[in-house]
């Protein structure tokens, strides 16, 4: 047996083929746009522009792509270990209860820079703890992760409505989320950052939570390229026998695969309550943690890659709400149709265009995919 | 006499609450017998919804939606095993790409074509499913006990009930009783041995999507064309999850299948009705306890504590001829 395909030069590896399948995605999407009787080309101007063309927009950008990099790489950490985190969004959203916790304890108190680290642990110990269970499950019970992440997903969604209705709204309250949080769980704004490039922003909730999403990019990069551990995880990724027959603790390590990429999962919630609204409420997470599917594909489970298929995404939802705003044909779910569609062409059909691919490069030069040797002999 | 009442209705709401969960539960006994996982049914059922409200409200004819409702999702089944048996992709990430384009696409179309903030305009009676009325339900309704069982909850619902119903030992016949149906689960099983016996794997796992397809977009006009009377965004609210859990449940088994769907139905139904009354012995059950049940009992079921859940075993793996 070959495998399956032959070997690319890196450049086209990591650079060509997702460009390629994100214009396949994009070129579906502008299919899309011309179905409700819109021009694409336009749709894609007012995108763009609404995203980059001012200082607000930019900090909007930037602050929808602080939570994606978290759940992009929550997403990675799990797939590198060869597991698929679905639950990331019940991950996150359930974070948000011990976000609400230590906030509304410390924020009469405590200044933001101790309430934040606080709140990031607390979240991080949440978001781990509800990937804890079904990363037991699959360790020593055999369950399908996926299923199980699934269904704690709806669970958590069941845990906040009570949670939220049952004792972290004020008492006098109706609305089943928390009070404003005080100052002192207010994160700070980075728009003086955008501000110094002579942009102008009214208002805009880019937050310091953006450079905790760059560090922890940073740190999930050591951790899988620099660390034992990372390297026990992709060891175990694209083998388990191979893992096992090394001596990897098969349980050990998706259990620990798995709380990392909880609690990565749980610190995005930071981004929308300490750092946006202020207050936990309900459906906060909004469909972040799926968002983080695509932008991990994109992005090819690195750090880099994943920070800036976050920022393409952010861009897409803050151009998408211009886009809405311009063209009422076009509502913002256009971008959960884009999500989509990337997903699907750089996840489930990655490898699709890739025989084209080497087709071209083969005919173009043999020795960059290594074809020299068997040149010529059916291969 | 008041209690008799209640828990008819209760079983009467079970019944309705049940029908999209075991179409789509059926739906996914195809494919997942086949050897393709299928967390699409969602996204499926959503399409079928979808396209069956918009069809029916535009040529005013439920038969005209409920075409247009399995044409649509079968589409998308078939985008589906594009992904996963032409191009070996990831399942699970095909079918969570399905899931995301349903509901952007509905939604947005829906808006550009009925400009009524994603919903389809309200069907007249003649474009949805009526509800049959049995022979003689009427006559026999004041008879005691029988009478309201009678009509109640077997007379008075709509065809595709009856449909789903049906489904399931069709289902069973097909798959225990035919030739498609063995190998359909023999190419579940062990693609590898189908293959050498020179059936086409592909082709077998194309068609088992396509009864997928069908099935999902029955459920989905079931949704859209019965239980409401056109579409509303987001209307499967997470019930392709649920037939998935209770598919598992059943052990995809087809009669188990039912059992399954319908308790989680009688969960739901139990949950309306219940809010907020205190039940005898255990006191007040949170609404959202009943709500998260059917998820909790397929983890706990799969985590091996009630039985063992022991799923096709080439499911999720992408077949890959000798090369």
């Amino acid at each position: 047996m070959s495998a399956p395909y032959a070997k690319l030069p890196a450049w086209a590896d990591y650079g060509l083929i997702p460009v390629i399948n994100l214009a396949v995605a994009f070129v579906v999407a502008g299919f899309v746009v011309l179905l409700v009787g819109e021009n694409p080309f336009r749709a894609a101007a007012v995108l763009v522009e609404g995203a980059f063309g001012r200082g607000q927009g930019i900090a909007f950008t930037l602050f929808y792509a602080t939570t994606f990099i978290f759940s992009g790489l929550s997403v990675a950490v799990a797939a590198h270990c060869g597991l698929f985190n679905i639950g990331g969004e019940g991950q996150g959203y359930i974070a948000g209860l011990g976000i609400g916790v230590v906030c509304l304890a410390f924020d009469s108190v405590l200044p933001w820079w101790l309430t934040f680290p606080l709140a990031i642990i607390a979240a991080a110990a949440m978001g781990a703890l509800w990937a804890l269970i079904p990363a037991y499950l699959q360790a020593k019970r055999g369950s399908h992760i996926v299923i199980t992440t699934i269904m704690f997903n709806f669970i958590a969604a069941s845990v906040m409505v009570y949670a939220l209705v049952g004792f972290l709204k004020p008492a006098n309250s109706m609305a089943p989320q928390t009070r404003t949080f005080l100052e002192g769980a207010q994160l700070p704004k980075l728009n003086w950052v955008i501000e110094l490039f002579g942009a102008k922003i009214r208002s805009a909730p880019f937050n310091i939570s953006f450079l905790l999403a760059l560090a922890m990019a940073f740190l999930v990069w050591v951790l899988i390229w620099r660390t034992r551990l990372g390297y026990e995880m992709r060891t175990y990724g694209h083998s388990s026998k191979a893992a096992r027959y090394a001596g990897i603790s098969e349980a050990r390590i998706i259990i620990i695969a798995m709380m990392i990429s909880g609690a990565l999962a749980g610190m995005m919630a930071l981004n929308p309550t300490m750092g946006d609204q202020h207050n936990v409420a309900l459906e906060f997470v909004s469909g972040a943690g799926f968002v983080g599917i695509a932008v991990a594909l994109m992005g090819r489970l690195h750090p880099v890659g994943i920070v800036l298929a976050a920022i393409l995404f952010g861009m897409l939802y803050q151009g998408g709400a211009e886009l809405a705003f311009e063209m009422p044909a076009i509502s913002r779910d256009m971008i959960v149709i884009i999500q989509g569609l990337v997903i699907l062409f750089a996840g489930a059909l990655e490898h699709m265009f890739r025989p084209y691919v080497q087709a071209l490069f083969a005919s173009l030069s043999p020795r960059s995919v290594g074809m020299e040797a068997i040149k010529g002999k059916g291969a | 006499m008041d209690m008799f009442n209640a828990i008819i209705q209760v079983l009467d709401s079970t019944i309705r609450l049940s029908v999209p969960l075991l179409l789509a539960c059926l739906a996914g006994l195809y494919s997942e017998r086949a050897g393709i996982f299928d967390i699409g049914l969602e996204g499926k059922m959503l399409v079928g919804a979808f396209a069956g409200a918009a069809a029916a409200s535009v040529f005013h004819s439920a038969f005209i939606g409920l075409g247009m409702a399995i044409l649509i999702s079968v589409a998308f089944a078939l985008v589906h095993g594009f992904a996963s048996i032409t191009h070996r992709g990831n399942q699970i990430v095909s079918g969570v790409a399905i899931n995301f384009i349903a509901a952007g696409s509905t939604i947005m179309l829906g808006q550009a074509w009925f400009q009524q903030g994603g919903r389809t305009p309200a069907l007249a009676p003649d474009e949805r499913f009526g509800a049959i009325i049995w022979p003689g339900a009427d006559a026999l309704r004041g008879v005691p006990i029988l009478g309201p069982i009678y009509s109640e909850l077997i007379s008075g619902h709509s065809v595709l009930v009856y449909v789903a119903f049906l489904a399931v030992p069709f289902t069973w016949w097909v798959l225990f009783r035919t030739r498609f149906g063995l190998r359909m689960r023999a190419v579940g099983e062990n693609p590898a041995a189908v293959d050498t016996a020179g059936i086409s794997v592909a082709w077998l796992r194309y068609r088992a999507l396509i009864c997928t397809g069908v099935l999902t977009g029955i459920a989905g006009a079931y949704l859209s064309m019965v239980q409401n009377g056109g579409f509303v965004k987001d209307m499967t609210a997470g019930k392709g999850y649920i037939a998935l859990a209770a598919l598992i449940f059943a052990k995809w088994k087809p009669v188990n299948a039912m059992f399954a769907c319908l308790l989680f139905g009688f969960l739901d139904a139990l949950s309306i009705r219940l809010q907020g009354t205190p039940l005898p012995l255990i006191g007040k059950v949170p609404v959202q306890l009943m709500q998260a049940l059917p998820y909790i009992l397929t983890v706990i079921l799969l985590a091996g504590f009630i039985g063992k859940a022991i799923p096709p075993r080439a499911g999720g793996v992408p077949y890959v001829k000798e090369r």
